[in-house]
């Protein structure tokens, strides 16, 4: 009796699954298509493979150099996320007094200012400072603007480590940095993979600060994306091809990591 | 001893995003009170309020604010509904479902620039473009939608990167569920509406408000898929507010007028978070 209703959401959840994910099944396929195949009307479904469009990408704008940009900033602005968010989420879970809930709310109240508000500001700074178009200046934005969501899933994750454990440590006479280290991190060590990845993907696919601020020296993934907008870049198998080796890395990552995202998207409140 | 441990390791967070949030708030402050145009160096001057003045009677203004206002109100909903939808398609057992969720939830990790131009370009060209190819298969005139339609253009790219996250979220809050509490409903002949009504829905609710929250933060300051699609236009259809204070300040280079729609940005945004926070805050106490 059920069979059949089975079989309809089977057959549902495939098609719209496939129609959700096909804008970049399209994108991949034209990667690999010529330039007048890309436009040809209809569109070819069935063609011979070529991977010009790579080798050109890389020859006129460097892929190499803006993918190089994109891990450089993105991991290092998540290493010193955690390097400041850890020992202050550490404090937060395990000292807690009166005041940490006002903290923690103003810690992502700072995350709701919206960045166009602050632009011009640290544009006019970062021009002083000559950090406009650096990897270090788009580092320390990237930390910044991610800090506070890491300061609260760290929070969620140790408020979770149970106290008990923790006194037996205190009791047995370790010291605040004995404990973090034997006890804390150990325990925490999935809340901060999940942090860290989050954090790298949010670095890799953020577009604001990169257009707004780098160009040809520290110009990241996303900057190469956007000066294909110009119509210049009208051709499409190239930009499919440029496209497809922006994301690709990681959505590949994505997929391995989806649980540990999903903690970590939701402050591990939701499990 | 234990106080003054704690607060050492708050203080390189704290400090550095007191830092992040006052430094550019005092500059915009500044900022917005002189008149301070980059193509005209030299004539800086206080001004008072005339570059509020100037901000909010742009004839931008009102349909950015707008335009905003849809554009969160319009993703929130569409990722809500069909999140919820597609979690509950796709929460029991079937064939592929490990591979459906893969594909379901991929949209999510493309950076909006490659988001903004492959539907530009790839779907909805009215040439070339995919969705002509539908059109003209069932007969249809293709359709402009970067001109014709420029806002509900960016809500569909912006719904399409969104709704693999909120579905992400419901499906992982789905999974936790009691089935045998469900199970029970079911024997007791609680059809799917009741089912979804007072089992689903609930337990839901939480996951809800995360979703809405996280969402509201990042759409407060969508950015890439206006920028690299519509330019704003045509006219002011598809301007936001963090498009507008980008076209004020570093295309007109009016420093000033763009630091008032700033600290308007941030006043807006401000207001959004207390209602918010407190919601959040509440839901995760419990």
């Amino acid at each position: 009796m059920i069979k059949p209703l089975f079989w309809v959401r089977t057959a549902a959840a495939w098609i719209v699954a496939l129609l959700i994910f096909f804008p970049i099944f399209w994108l991949g396929l034209t990667a690999f298509k010529t330039e007048l195949q890309a436009i040809s009307v209809p569109p070819h479904l069935f063609f011979t493979p070529t991977l010009e469009n790579f080798v050109e990408v890389q020859e006129r704008s460097d892929y190499l150099l803006y993918a190089k940009n994109s891990i450089l900033t993105s991991v290092f602005s998540t290493l010193l996320g955690l390097l400041i968010a850890a020992p202050a989420a550490y404090a937060m879970a395990f000292f807690q007094t009166k005041r940490t809930k006002d903290l923690l709310v103003w810690m992502l109240s700072t995350k709701m200012m919206p960045a166009v508000g602050v632009l011009i500001p640290v544009y006019v700074v970062f021009q002083k400072y000559g950090l406009l178009d650096t990897k270090l200046g788009l580092t320390i934005i990237f930390t910044m603007s991610n800090l506070p969501i890491m300061v609260w899933m760290l929070y969620s994750y140790f408020k979770d480590i149970p106290r008990e454990i923790l006194e037996a440590a205190r009791m047995d006479g370790a010291s605040v940095f004995a404990e973090f280290r034997h006890v804390v991190l150990p325990l925490g060590v999935g809340g901060l993979a999940s942090t860290a990845l989050l954090c790298l993907v949010l670095s890799w696919n953020e577009s604001f600060w990169s257009l707004n601020l780098s160009s040809a020296n520290a110009g990241t993934l996303a900057t190469l994306i956007a000066s294909y907008s110009s119509p210049e870049g009208l051709f499409w198998a190239k930009l499919s091809a440029a496209s497809l080796m922006a994301i690709a890395p990681i959505i590949v990552f994505g997929w391995f990591c989806q649980k540990q995202l999903v903690q970590g998207l939701t402050f591990g409140a939701v499990k | 001893m234990k106080k003054l441990t704690a607060r050492i390791l708050l203080t390189p967070a704290v400090g550095s995003l007191f830092l992040w949030m006052i430094v550019p708030l005092v500059m915009s402050i500044y900022f917005s009170v002189i008149r301070y145009n980059l193509m005209s160096p030299g004539e800086e001057e206080f001004i008072g309020l005339m570059n509020y003045h100037f901000f909010v009677t742009d004839p931008g203004f009102w349909p950015a604010v707008l335009n905003t206002f849809i554009l969160i109100g319009a993703v929130i909903g569409i990722t809500l509904v069909l999140g919820i939808a597609l979690a509950l398609l796709v929460n029991d057992k079937f064939p592929g479902q490990s591979l459906v969720r893969i594909l379901l939830i991929s949209p999510f990790f493309v950076m909006p620039a490659v988001n903004a131009l492959l539907w530009k370009h790839m779907m909805m060209n009215p040439i070339y473009g995919v969705l002509a190819h539908v059109w003209h298969f069932f007969g249809l005139q293709p359709v402009n939608w970067l001109e014709s339609f420029p806002l509900l253009s960016v809500i569909i790219m912006v719904s399409w990167q969104w709704l693999p996250f909120a579905c992400l979220i419901f499906i992982t809050s789905l999974q936790s569920m009691d089935r045998e509490q469900l199970e029970a409903a079911r024997m007791d002949g609680a059809n799917y509406v009741q089912q979804f009504r007072y089992m689903y829905l609930p337990h839901l609710s939480r996951s809800v408000a995360v979703v809405i929250m996280i969402e509201m933060i990042f759409l407060l300051s969508v950015f890439a898929e206006i920028f690299t699609t519509t330019g704003g236009g045509p006219g002011f259809e598809s301007t936001n507010i963090a498009f507008m204070i980008y076209v004020q300040g570093l295309m007109n280079f009016d420093v000033g007028v763009a630091s008032a729609g700033g600290l308007f940005a941030v006043i807006l945004a401000n207001i959004a978070s207390i209602f918010l926070i407190r919601i959040i805050g509440k839901n995760l106490e419990k």
